[in-house]
């Protein structure tokens, strides 16, 4: 197991764990995309997922909240314990009330910016206080300065950044334990993939991390810890800072040095 | 090349171009000829007693079809009650839940139902609730054409299912929103314009149709209260009327036939400015 052969980042981790993934095997049918990987995300961090394209890093993000199985014919076979608990055994509504998603294109629904937010509680069965849980949710992803005028708004009146700050609002409204997210900045504009790295920054206390990306200035920008895969497999894991400036592996040291990928 | 070859091709692509234009020109024609004569002669008797009276006995002026009005009303609100639902259903299960063999046969079904003529839905609409209770009813016409809605309703419904991007069914499953209560609280939403737009096309088009009406509805020459009788409907007047002998008659069957054109001229309008091209379900 790589992490455990690293003293100091073991010791970081252990404190406290957010999800124990072990000896971790993802098949497309009967082509395999991820293969043995063992990982711990720590709790109230930011983990970043690099890699080249193709590497499997956002399919092992999909397997988090089991995104995967509204794709035909795949396969988990392995453990992936959230907090000690089995998410293959759980029920899937409720892992993914725990486990959020941001997407890597902004999806608002066609409704009104207050009923995005307000979506995930609803279904909930949240018949309560929606406007105070609204506006902190917006809040927290530094939408509501903007928005605050104009709930009632059509989401898509919003511009690209301001929808993917709706969708990770939408997504925190619930409170999740854990925020996943896909190239969350991708599509979007520098300008506006600082202020998500920002909020992200805030968010990170009440709230575990876990963001792919291919933009690996981000990466060592806005995480604590850094994971890096290579054809499915996690090559090397560890603080980022450590990752960045002295990575043990040297398919690790080609990648961040650019020479490939 | 000869000259004579090129002038060969020269002549066949202008005596093409001028066949295919002209025939282009034939279909417009053919609506505003048809459009035409229907406002001028049925223009004519389009009065306050067409709407307001019923049928005059035989020989005697001035009646009009405010049964056969009503009748049809009746007739497509059963075909609605009726086709709409099983539709809609069968267009989310093809759209949303369909294994590629299933889906395949559904689709295929659907596709011969709608090419199955209107007079042998009619048949099979008499065999099963007309003959078994010896007589005719507003009931049996409704069934009739409720089964002529379901294909268009169906193939509409599963179009603009297909149109709504996946992205959006994975943001709500990523919150914890189940299959069902996805496809009703945001798929469905999404894709209502087009599939209310499919209902209306079909319930417009079955607003016309005789010939499933011939041994189901009947006719009526009067009112009729409640579900159970036969009743008028406005195809099944003009069917009467224009081959009768009388011009009052044949004035009144002219401005029925007017009424229904206006129906769907409106219909399909309506829906088209509301809705935009790309509204339109592709098969109408």
């Amino acid at each position: 197991m790589r992490v455990a052969e690293r003293p100091s980042a073991a010791h970081e981790k252990e404190a406290s764990v957010r999800f124990e993934i072990s000896d971790l095997n993802f098949y497309y049918g009967a082509k395999q995309a991820v293969f043995g990987l063992n990982l711990k995300i720590p709790k109230n961090k930011v983990t970043a997922l690099i890699g080249p394209s193709g590497c499997g890093k956002s399919t092992f993000l999909r397997t988090l909240n089991r995104m995967n199985e509204t794709i035909r014919n795949t396969r988990v076979v392995g453990n992936i314990l959230l907090d000690g608990q089995s998410i293959l055994n759980m029920d899937v509504v409720k892992l993914r009330r725990r486990v959020g998603m941001v997407f890597q294109r902004p999806n608002p629904f066609p409704k009104s910016i207050y009923d995005n937010v307000a979506y995930g509680l609803r279904i909930n069965g949240y018949s309560g206080r929606l406007d105070d849980l609204v506006e902190h949710s917006l809040k927290r992803a530094a939408l509501w300065e903007e928005v605050k005028d104009a709930l009632h708004k059509s989401a898509f009146a919003l511009s690209g950044g301001q929808q993917q700050r709706l969708c990770i609002a939408r997504a925190l409204a619930v409170d999740p334990e854990v925020l996943l997210l896909d190239e969350p900045c991708s599509a979007l504009d520098p300008v506006t993939t600082a202020k998500i790295e920002e909020l992200m920054f805030q968010l990170k206390d009440s709230c575990t991390m876990a963001i792919v990306t291919h933009n690996m200035q981000q990466a060592a920008r806005a995480s604590d810890f850094t994971a890096f895969m290579l054809d499915g497999k996690l090559i090397e894991h560890n603080e980022t800072s450590k990752l960045f400036t002295t990575p043990q592996d040297p398919r690790t040291e080609a990648y961040i040095t650019g020479r490939f990928g | 090349m000869s000259s004579v070859r090129l002038i060969w091709r020269k002549s066949v692509n202008a005596v093409m171009l001028t066949l295919t234009g002209v025939a282009a020109f034939g279909v417009v024609c053919i609506l505003f000829l048809i459009l035409g004569y229907f406002v001028y002669n049925g223009g004519r008797s389009l009065n306050w007693a067409f709407f307001t009276r019923l049928p005059t006995p035989v020989g005697e002026s001035g009646g009009g079809m405010a049964n056969a009005i009503i009748g049809s009303l009746k007739l497509l609100f059963l075909a609605a009650l009726i086709g709409l639902p099983v539709g809609l259903m069968a267009g989310v299960y093809l759209a949303e839940f369909g294994g590629k063999a299933f889906a395949f046969v559904i689709r295929y079904t659907t596709d011969l139902l709608n090419g199955v003529p209107s007079i042998v839905i009619g048949i099979f609409a008499y065999s099963l609730a007309v003959a078994p209770v010896k007589h005719f009813s507003t009931l049996a016409g409704g069934l009739a054409l409720g089964i002529m809605v379901v294909p268009i309703t169906l193939r509409a419904t599963e179009e603009f299912l297909r149109a709504v991007p996946g992205s959006l069914r994975e943001g709500a499953m990523a919150l914890g929103a189940s299959k069902w209560r996805t496809i009703a609280t945001v798929v469905l939403p999404a894709a209502a314009g087009g599939i209310i737009t499919g209902m209306l096309l079909s319930l417009a088009r079955v607003a016309g149709e005789t010939a499933p009406l011939l041994f189901t509805a009947l006719g009526n020459r009067f009112w009729s209260p409640g579900w159970s009788q036969p009743t008028a409907a406005l195809p099944l007047m003009i069917y009467e009327y224009a081959i009768s002998a009388y011009d009052d008659w044949h004035r009144q069957a002219w401005a029925a036939g007017l009424v229904l054109l206006a129906i769907v001229l409106l219909a399909n309008l309506g829906c088209r400015m509301a809705l935009g091209r790309r509204g339109m379900p592709r098969s109408s």
